[in-house]
């Protein structure tokens, strides 16, 4: 029974870690900062390392890493602008983005699996690859697009659509989350991943079919970076090439802070999520209170730190 | 189907290269029998797990499962014929939980629209749940295999080689790190599973415990199947002899030796791990060696003296220093080793040879206080011409050299650091035979010269033959050294395995 609690514990610790956090701005931030506007805007401002850090929770789980995932949102943007340019619906265009998405994880994942190289090398070099694409695409300028309701996904909410309650990007990303949430629970394919990172020598002896379900990762990473990319055009209304540098650090650190492992096998939808707020917490905590950005980057950079060590030391008492 | 033998393996010969690994092996098992495979290090064993278990084809040989061809391509294709395989170094995914351990690989899922992709955990918990039931214990199913026992581990994995519809069950050394009462209760349901027509192969160093649970033993030697019969028709020293059964050669040099004052002493020491106690003094111009199989506590020994694992009790006395102290502090009271996991922990192997051979005393290799890489070369060079180490320079990667090339730099690192005590684990493993006769030549002239050197080796004519006086390793305990001169190899491995 003891050890039951203990694994609760276990699991709680980013909630822990996410309401002493929001606790800690409650009393020194301006009151300001535990308004409901600004609960509203946490979650919007969530919801695009979020939703790629949905993705990022499987690449680690299965014990590897995704580092083209800020390029992927780059490019998803210019493509999304340039076809609302060329004249098509905003519904294709985002299709197209998302789609331009899912073949870039597809193509990290073929790599990978085809030259049997490590994901930091692969995604690394894609990295650069799909950031350049983005820049050629758009001729190293942002490019213009005309407003469509696909702004509207991440904008504040207007009056007349306050049944809502928070607007439909936020909604998308608890829809994946669940989604995935579930995969990874209830499917061969969630129960394979976390046996590739646990021990891929004997996930292989097992029969597990090492090679598909990598692609797979890494090809809904690829989605997931395009969903991602069409929240921040809803954000930006442009197609932006160099958007989203170093995006890839905040998400594979939301994925850290929720109690993924680099070393695979490990991680939870949720506590990535909770990962993700943490750190846009510590952002518009720091932000409320008129910090620089530094100060910001430095406190972020010490949590993600703090995080690993507490679960490696949650690890060695068992 | 034959109901006599539900395995039936005929001279299988397996070839790396121009060598037998494995030379005409013959044996089987039937039904609700469990027969145990018993040999020496290197006398076959694993490769022939390896042909069973399908990750080695056999070059010549036929094997039959219920009457039968079997020939597996890969270890896919064994496991779905019924071979499953409980190695010796468990692989379970460790941050699975026990449940999904079971059924990885062979999950029971609900069709969804035409599909099985959906995972039906109910009766995936009731089939586990039944499954432990059956081998007669309960493990939590949601526990993480992390934290189970190793002996758990095992049972886990045998849930799981049963629920796949295992044929054969193949135990590679499942005692060999698992306690009295885990080995009990293992037998138990080794028993359990023979009533209920299972066929296991057993294999063991231990021959008490293959005398205890077995019904049928085969002895392999040299790749060959050289001996077998039923439990209880073969005395202890006939089994040993037909394990053994080999001559000394004059590979061996033993020039005159003269010992001096005690270098290294050990008091009752004791590790956090295997190692349960081991006291001996190693004198100047001495070499002592060690004897033990897998998983005795050998290796655990060096690392605890060159303080590479940490020391529960006991004292370790270094001329005048004493108690414990980290491998820098060993090397400058005058101690080296040479590891047994060469490429792992014994050499850099992407750097140069001149690199690995200076790497524990760059000292040496500075001029005007700065460190020279011409001296660092020029240095490499003189011990690359007298232990004649096959190379192109010494600026070569050693990653490149021969095995037993590579263990001359591991075993001359020592030497131009000019410590007195040697530790040396298994320092002629798979090295050829005259990169060993090098290897012993130097062992020779260091005892001649006054120095003192450890050696530890799971091959008993080296020892034998190299050692003045052995003490054997046996579940953690060094036994009293003897004297060379009154031990026989029979002797040895008997004390080895009681």
């Amino acid at each position: 029974m003891n050890k039951h609690i203990k694994d609760w514990v276990n699991k709680l610790m980013p909630l822990g870690a996410l309401i002493l956090v929001y606790a800690i701005f409650a009393v020194i931030a301006p009151p300001s900062f535990v308004s409901l506007k600004n609960l509203e805007l946490i979650v919007r401002q969530t919801t695009i390392v979020g939703i790629a850090s949905l993705g990022m929770t499987l690449v680690i789980i299965g014990g590897g890493i995704d580092l083209s995932v800020g390029s992927i949102v780059a490019l998803v943007t210019v493509v999304i602008a340039w076809l609302l340019m060329a004249g098509s619906s905003p519904i294709l265009a985002a299709l197209g983005g998302v789609f331009a998405g899912l073949v870039c994880g597809f193509i990290n994942g073929a790599l990978i699996t085809r030259l049997k190289l490590v994901p930091f090398i692969i995604t690394l070099g894609t990295l650069l690859v799909y950031r350049g694409c983005a820049k050629g695409l758009a001729h190293e300028q942002k490019i213009d697009a005309p407003l469509s309701w696909i702004n509207e996904l991440l904008a504040a909410l207007k009056p007349e659509h306050t049944w809502m309650i928070v607007p439909g990007g936020v909604w998308l990303l608890t829809l994946l989350a669940i989604i995935v949430a579930l995969v990874l629970r209830y499917t061969r394919f969630g129960l394979y991943t976390f046996s590739i990172g646990s021990n891929e020598q004997a996930a292989r002896l097992c029969g597990v079919p090492i090679e598909k379900v990598k692609l797979l990762i890494y090809g809904i990473s690829g989605l997931f970076a395009g969903f991602a990319g069409l929240m921040q055009f809803s954000r930006l209304t442009v197609g932006d090439p160099t958007v989203a540098q170093g995006l890839e650090l905040d998400v594979i650190a939301a994925v850290v802070i929720g109690g993924g492992s680099l070393a695979g096998g490990e991680g939870s939808v949720l506590g990535t999520i909770l990962g993700a707020l943490i750190m846009t917490v510590i952002r518009s905590g720091c932000t409320q209170m008129g910090l620089s950005n530094w100060v910001q980057e430095i406190v972020t950079g010490i949590i993600i730190v703090v995080a690993v060590v507490l679960d490696r030391m949650r690890h060695k008492q068992t | 189907m034959n109901p006599e033998h539900r395995l039936k393996v005929e001279n299988i010969k397996v070839r790396f290269g121009g060598t037998f690994a494995l030379d005409g092996v013959d044996f089987s098992v039937a039904p609700g029998e469990i027969v145990a495979l018993i040999g020496e290090n290197g006398a076959g064993k694993s490769t022939l797990m390896k042909v069973l278990s399908g990750a080695v084809i056999p070059n010549e040989g036929s094997m039959l499962l219920d009457g039968k061809p079997f020939a597996p391509r890969n270890p896919e294709e064994a496991r779905h014929s019924g071979i499953a395989m409980i190695y010796q170094e468990l692989s379970l995914p460790a941050t699975l939980t026990v449940q999904d351990n079971i059924f990885l690989g062979m999950e029971l899922c609900r069709p969804l629209l035409g599909t099985n992709w959906i995972l039906d955990r109910a009766k995936m918990r009731n089939a586990a749940e039944s499954a432990l039931r059956e081998l007669g214990h309960d493990i939590p199913l949601t526990t993480l295999v992390r934290d189970l026992s190793i002996s758990d581990q095992q049972l886990v994995e045998i849930a799981r080689a049963r629920a796949v519809g295992c044929k054969v069950l193949i135990l590679d050394e499942p005692t060999s790190s698992i306690t009295r009462q885990d080995v009990q209760r293992l037998f138990a349901l080794m028993r359990n599973l023979k009533a209920q027509g299972h066929s296991i192969i057993y294999i063991s160093h231990f021959l008490e415990e293959v005398e205890e649970v077995a019904d049928r033993f085969v002895v392999l030697r040299d790749g060959k199947t050289v001996g077998g019969g039923k439990i209880g028709n073969s005395t202890h020293e006939e089994i040993v002899a037909l394990m053994v059964g080999r001559q000394l050669t004059d590979l061996y040099p033993r020039s005159k030796r003269n010992f001096g004052e005690t270098l290294l002493e050990l008091e009752s020491l004791a590790g956090d791990a295997k190692l349960q106690g081991a006291s001996f003094q190693l004198r100047r111009g001495e070499v002592l060696g060690i004897f033990g199989l897998v998983g005795s506590g050998r290796t655990d020994l060096i690392r605890s003296i060159f303080g590479l694992d940490t020391i529960r009790s006991g004292n370790i006395k270094v001329g005048a220093y004493s108690g414990q102290a980290s491998p820098a502090q060993r090397w400058s009271q005058g101690i080296g080793m040479v590891s047994e996991d060469r490429k792992g922990e014994g050499l850099a192997i992407t750097r140069t040879i001149a690199e690995n051979l200076v790497l524990s005393f760059p000292q040496s290799c500075e001029k005007a206080g700065t460190f020279s890489p011409s001296t660092m070369e020029a240095t490499a060079d003189e011990w690359i011409e007298k232990l004649s180490v096959k190379c192109r320079a010494s600026g070569q990667r050693i990653g490149e050299l021969s095995g037993g090339n590579q263990q001359k730099i591991a075993f001359a690192r020592l030497l131009h650091h000019g410590v007195d005590v040697l530790l040396l684990d298994e320092p002629t493993r798979g090295i050829d035979v005259g990169s060993k006769k090098q290897i012993y030549e130097q062992i020779d002239s260091l005892a001649r010269n006054g120095k003192a050197v450890l050696i530890v080796s799971s091959y008993l004519p080296e020892l034998l033959g190299i050692c003045d006086r052995i003490a054997v390793m046996n579940r953690g305990r060094l036994s009293e050294p003897k004297n060379v001169e009154g031990l026989t190899e029979n002797s040895v491995m008997l004390e080895a395995i009681a």
